[in-house]
């Protein structure tokens, strides 16, 4: 049985491709950075090279978004395979991925599309999550995601899903705070109310990123700052938490460094003031 | 509906707006339905977008985009890796424009250049150990991002020009079919045009790995004091350019 991941405290950043040269040059002080995995799932080359170079600086925390740990007809072993070659190098902070799925009968969506929250899905997910942690010999953190649809029939609430599903498989929780935001606008639900469900203890990693509003609907898009309404559920998450890695993801409209950075100063002075708060109780 | 039938519903949505499937989910989700499938369609086509920035430049937004409509249309991407979605994109440009080569064989360019980026790296190999080898007994390795074809226009010069941001000249025919290769040394992609010998050369070596094999072949083309030196000279470029990555003895 999988526990979830040693805690790790500090905060980071997504790595872009814009910014390689400032983390290759330079001391960017992140405490650890997080890659798409799937970019450096590759056989060789420039971004292999680059990514064992800011390896020697930084830990690095390896995010997917093509497991699709939702699939019903199980998951594709030739990627868990070259998933784990890539976290033998590595040798990860944390391996992650979104619960959603995106592949069916060899269909792959590249979305993050939404699962029911259902017996039936519950109990599909905790299968390829033990099968993944399985092939990758580590436990795994799984994201909340955002969605757009919700399904009739569903049993238990999202956060009921997560925990539940980190209890039965061991593995942590990225919390994502955006998404939290943006799945209660979408499907009137209580965001507060959304993190007072979470089981805290299993929580190892925080996303804090931006969306854009769509017609009648928010979009989790990252292309933005992240809002003052993310902002205060992130100062009640971090009244929460225990010790958490922190980060700004941006994957559009990237931004020079300095911009986010800035941003994740926003994220540290919250982080420590809302730590005296939960110390000082 | 079980998890599995769902996803397939939703397959259908993605791929083909199945009415039935909006029905199903039931008016409020329409507008979420419609977000998940306006995600999967921009996506594919920002994914051929980067794969393919050059031959975006040649043929114009339009009808770029037209042409990413169409494969997505009809090539539902299989892929784990959304870099692999434009494998097939060459076969779409062949069936809507069969009487240009040119834009098939930027594509080709493209592709392989994207494959070569991210090839296995070629082992490292000391000068000195070409001096020690024995050549009647050779085996040479090609580099694993080595890419090969054969073009029939000047797509490479077209290809180099809207890469250099400087004016593209006309596509026209080459008077013979030529080679064109792609490979990577270091981390820096390289292409180059190779007459119809060399062509067969690399080719022969794929087929058979022994420098005695190429030389050969070469004296099969060229008689046997050309085709010895011929072979020579090819191999001193390689191993100089990247091409030739290893040798071992048979």
């Amino acid at each position: 049985m999988f526990t979830p991941p040693p805690t790790f405290s500090g905060y980071g950043l997504g790595l872009r491709k814009e910014h390689y040269r400032d983390f290759l040059d330079t001391d960017v002080p992140v405490d650890f950075v997080e890659v798409i995995s799937e970019n450096f799932m590759v056989d060789g080359g420039q971004p292999r090279h680059i990514l064992r170079q800011v390896r020697e600086r930084h830990p690095v925390a390896l995010h997917g978004v093509s497991m699709s740990i939702g699939s019903a007809d199980g998951l594709d072993r030739a990627y868990l395979n070259r998933l784990r070659q890539l976290a033998d190098e590595i040798d990860p902070l944390f391996v992650s991925d979104h619960l959603s799925w995106s592949r069916i009968d060899c269909f792959n969506s590249h979305n993050l599309l939404p699962l029911p929250y259902t017996e039936e899905a519950l109990e599909v997910v905790c299968r390829n999550i033990a099968m993944a942690q399985d092939v990758l010999g580590r436990s795994m953190l799984l994201e909340n995601p955002s969605s757009y649809i919700a399904f009739d029939g569903a049993s238990m609430s999202e956060w009921e899903f997560l925990g539940e599903m980190s209890r039965r498989t061991g593995c942590g929780l990225l919390l994502d705070i955006n998404n939290i935001f943006v799945s209660s606008s979408n499907h009137g639900l209580d965001a507060h109310a959304y993190l007072r469900g979470i089981p805290v203890d299993r929580v190892r990693q925080i996303h804090l990123a931006g969306h854009t509003q769509g017609p009648g609907i928010l979009i989790d898009t990252h292309d933005q700052p992240v809002c003052a309404d993310v902002w205060a559920l992130y100062a009640m998450a971090s009244s929460m938490l225990g010790p958490v890695a922190t980060m700004i993801e941006r994957d559009d409209a990237i931004p020079p460094l300095a911009e986010l950075l800035d941003e994740l100063g926003t994220a540290r002075e919250i982080g420590r003031r809302q730590r005296g708060v939960r110390e000082a109780a | 509906m079980n998890l599995i039938d769902m996803q397939r519903d939703l397959r259908a949505w993605l791929i083909g707006s199945a009415a039935d499937t909006q029905e199903r989910m039931g008016a409020s989700a329409a507008i979420g339905l419609t977000v998940y499938q306006n995600n999967y369609r921009a996506q594919l086509v920002g994914c051929l977008q980067a794969s393919f920035p050059q031959l975006l430049a040649w043929l114009g937004d339009e009808l770029f985009l037209k042409a990413a409509i169409t494969h997505i249309d009809s090539h539902p991407p299989h892929a784990w890796t959304l870099d692999a979605y434009g494998i097939d994109f060459g076969k779409t440009l062949k069936s809507m424009f069969p009487h240009n080569p040119d834009v098939h064989e930027l594509a080709w360019i493209e592709w392989a250049l994207s494959e070569s980026f991210v090839a296995t790296d070629a082992p490292h190999v000391s000068g000195e150990m070409w001096h020690e080898v024995d050549w009647d007994n050779a085996c040479l390795s090609l580099s694993p991002s080595l890419r090969q074809c054969v073009v029939s226009t000047n797509a490479s010069d077209i290809w180099s020009a809207l890469e250099d941001g400087v004016a593209a000249p006309e596509s026209e025919m080459l008077e013979a079919p030529g080679g064109l290769i792609v490979w990577r040394s270091g981390f820096s992609c390289r292409i180059k045009s190779i007459d119809s010998v060399e062509h067969a050369a690399l080719l022969s070596l794929r087929d058979d790995a022994r420098f005695s094999a190429l030389c050969d072949a070469m004296v099969e083309h060229l008689g046997e004091e050309a085709g010895i030196a011929k072979a020579g000279a090819f191999l001193a470029d390689w191993i100089a350019g990247g091409i030739v990555v290893g040798v071992r003895s048979e």
